[in-house]
């Protein structure tokens, strides 16, 4: 240690030997530098090489650029892993049987109720940040690989046992504002780069420019004004995917047609709702995940963008989130299914390659839930008799809107009556799929064996499905 | 009253856009089979259009399909096929003359036949490309009883009059205008030409005003995203709404009483009024009778 008071470790190695992670722990990560994240694959090569072993891994999500962690399953250093999704070549072979254990797919609101309740129990979290003091005072807002808000990693940084950061910056001190902070962390390591810049910003959030993702975008704009959503003081959030967030671009002429203002927008929060905020259109940000570099800036510059945590966010154990206050909010689907079932996390072809995110969290909470996704996906519909995997179950979800019509839950016969007042094209779930099925035929269901490889987790820590492997991926 | 307000062309050799097109919410759709096709593709792309016709709803949206000329080893065999899939229309491309629309006439004519489809069924639609074609417009609008319109190709007919076209449009306005007059002349619609800047919204916007202005019936469009800007240059506001219909129900009550005079507001009516406020609860999508 350099100073009294100072937690900075000279490597990883040093702090790993302060902090004491042995065979069978469960290790922590965020997922806010998303496909340009560093951090996860540096510490389990690290525990690796000094022998660790049976580890569970609890990241608040993994996408693509993890790959490596597929050797890391094989030589038996992690055992099991909870995440909320996860893509490319880990996903791929955990599909195809690589784990022992299924793995365990949470919701963003789920896993902040699973570590504040102690029913998960972090030993070590590893968070990396853009930048930190040498106490522990870090935020998202600062460095070169600024993130924008740190809100999963602070469910982290409050619950584990033992607190290492990864910075590629130590500030001087006191580095405010304090998303994490100096009292929650045992460690502090300066690395050469936690995230790739290009991979923290990427996919995001463009506007979309395709014509069928602007048709729906724009169909679920005039459905939600039409059930009388877009009055003054009403909140909103959108999903990713490009129609889903194009979705904002609507509402926004809405809402200058009609003159009146959002009170807040939730969630990830994107480069559109930051110029409805500084337009004065939407009052607050809550931002748990910053999508593009302009929310990062923003949170920092515009005092009601502000940070908010998981819990905060979604979490259904707590006392209350903003998932329950919202109005609306829009949401992309992979699959829907008759009873209005969505699948987010498994392909068509039953392999994983999606995450189960904020979806059923807003879902449930949310007065209105919107889900969004063009009818047919290539030569595939996306509207069937039953979806691969449920994430979000069909009773919360109140209007399906694709680019050939949309359909109600019978639940809500009050909002069919005011769209089809409105005009817009409401049509029967089954309608929609007949329709599919024209175009394409019916499709040969995916044969799975009896392998579970994924448990999914609703919310409120129940399983709501299972993943099976595909048969066309067992030897 | 069909409205041909947009026309959306869509490449006949792209099976997911001859599958979406009327989407976007269109009048009309067009299928290409001409300049967007390569030779080599003609064949494949001629057999998606007639299976697209065949098997695909499109819930009402004309179906028209441009087919190759007539003087190209493509043209009949398009002509053949497009009629024996059903189209609502064929458009024939660089239309000079008369001759050249009766000759594609007497084609569908004997396709009709052929496949079983009832005489005069398929309408078509002359696309006027040159010089030589806008001078002839008043014959080509009046030759054929299966002419619903006569539309104008801007980028061949530029080529032919050795000039480029302008943001303006000043070299295409003796034309417009001409076309316009032989479809008025003949009963029958003005269809523009394309806008091909695609991402130039205010550009698209300013070249619909203007045809509009000029009389034009609609425009062929490119791309989805136009077709909603289209129908926004042709609404109507609500006080021409409003107004419209006072004058068609004053139109209705005067003929119920049996009087031939219509007067509303304590003026004469004359037919031309009334028929410009048919117009009018047209495109505000509201039917007349």
């Amino acid at each position: 240690m350099s100073r009294e008071g100072s937690k900075v470790y000279e490597s990883l190695e040093r702090a790993l030997d302060a902090v004491g992670v042995e065979s069978g722990m469960t290790v922590s990560f965020h997922h806010h530098f998303r496909e340009g994240d560093l951090v996860v694959n540096m510490v389990v090569e690290a525990l690796a090489r000094r022998g660790v072993r049976d580890l569970t891994l609890a990241p608040s999500s993994l996408t693509s650029v993890h790959a490596p962690l597929v050797g890391r399953v094989k030589d038996g250093t992690i055992r099991s892993i909870r995440t909320s999704g996860l893509r490319g070549p880990l996903a791929d072979a955990i599909s195809a049987g690589l784990m022992d254990e299924p793995i365990l797919v949470h919701s963003h609101g789920g896993r902040a109720r699973a570590m504040d309740s102690g029913e998960v129990a972090v030993d070590v979290a590893f968070l990396g940040v853009p930048a930190c003091d040498e106490r522990g005072n870090a935020n998202g807002t600062a460095g070169r690989s600024a993130c924008g808000s740190l809100g999963y990693a602070m469910v982290d940084a409050r619950n584990a046992r033992k607190v290492v950061l990864l910075t590629e910056e130590i500030a001087p001190y006191p580095l405010g504002p304090a998303s994490i902070r100096q009292d929650q962390v045992d460690a502090v390591v300066k690395v050469d780069s936690v995230g790739d810049p290009a991979g923290i910003g990427k996919g995001a959030t463009r506007m979309t420019r395709d014509p069928r993702e602007l048709l729906i975008a724009s169909n679920a704009a005039r459905a939600i004004e039409a059930v009388g959503v877009v009055r003054d003081g009403f909140s909103l959030q959108t999903g990713s995917g490009g129609a889903s967030l194009a979705v904002v671009r609507f509402l926004r002429e809405a809402m200058l047609r009609r003159g009146v203002k959002a009170s807040f927008a939730l969630g990830g929060i994107t480069s559109q709702l930051v110029r409805l905020h500084e337009e004065g259109l939407v009052g607050a940000l809550l931002d748990t995940q910053s999508f593009d570099l302009d929310a990062a800036r923003s949170l920092a510059a515009n005092p009601g963008h502000r940070e908010i945590d998981a819990a905060y966010y979604a979490s259904p154990g707590g006392k209350g989130c903003a998932v329950d206050a919202l109005d609306v909010v829009v949401l992309s689907a992979m699959e829907v299914d008759l009873e209005l079932n969505v699948n987010v996390i498994t392909g068509s072809d039953g392999v994983i390659r999606g995450a189960s995110g904020g979806h059923c969290d807003t879902a449930a909470g949310a007065a209105l839930t919107v889900v969004v996704a063009p009818l047919l996906r290539g030569r595939l519909p996306t509207v069937m008799d039953r979806v691969t995997t449920v994430v979000t179950p069909g009773r919360s979800v109140d209007l399906l809107v694709t680019d050939r019509g949309m359909a109600v839950n019978p639940r809500r016969p009050e909002l069919l009556e005011a769209l089809t007042r409105a005009g817009l094209p409401v049509r029967d779930v089954a309608w929609l799929k007949r329709l599919a099925e024209s175009y394409t035929g019916v499709p040969r269901p995916v044969e799975f064996d009896d392998r579970v490889v994924g448990l999914v987790e609703y919310r409120d820590g129940s399983v709501i499905d299972t993943i099976r492997r595909p048969k066309a991926l067992a030897r | 009253m069909r409205l041909r307000r947009s026309m959306l062309y869509v490449p006949g050799n792209a099976p997911a856009m001859l599958r979406d097109a009327h989407i976007y919410g269109p009048d009309s759709v067009m299928f290409d089979l001409e300049d967007s096709v390569s030779p080599r593709e003609k064949d494949a792309a001629r057999h998606l259009v007639f299976r697209a016709l065949k098997d695909y709803d499109y819930a009402g949206v004309e179906r028209v399909v441009r087919v190759n000329g007539l003087d190209t080893p493509y043209g009949l065999e398009d002509i053949q096929a497009v009629v024996a899939g059903g189209v609502d229309a064929v458009r024939l491309p660089k239309t000079d003359c008369p001759e050249d629309l009766l000759a594609v006439e007497r084609a569908v004519e004997a396709a009709e036949r052929r496949f079983g489809r009832p005489s005069g069924s398929v309408k078509l639609i002359a696309a006027i490309e040159s010089a030589r074609g806008i001078l002839s417009a008043r014959e080509i609008a009046a030759c054929s009883p299966r002419l619903v319109a006569i539309a104008i190709g801007a980028e061949d007919f530029v080529t032919d009059l050795h000039t480029t076209r302008s943001p303006e449009g000043v070299e295409l306005l003796a034309a417009r205008s001409l076309l316009v007059m032989a479809a008025r002349a003949a009963g029958i619609m003005a269809i523009d030409t394309v806008f091909t800047g695609v991402d130039d919204e205010e550009g698209f916007l300013r070249e619909a005003r203007l045809a509009k202005q000029l009389g034009f019936d609609g425009k062929s469009v490119i791309h989805p995203s136009q077709v909603a800007l289209i129908r926004f240059v042709y609404e109507p506001s609500p006080e021409e709404i409003a107004k419209a219909r006072r004058v068609v129900e004053a139109a209705a009550d005067a003929e119920a009483k049996g009087s031939g005079v219509v007067s509303l507001d304590g003026k004469m009516i004359d037919k031309p009024i009334v028929e410009r406020a048919l117009r009018v609860l047209a495109l505000a999508g509201e039917a007349s009778e």
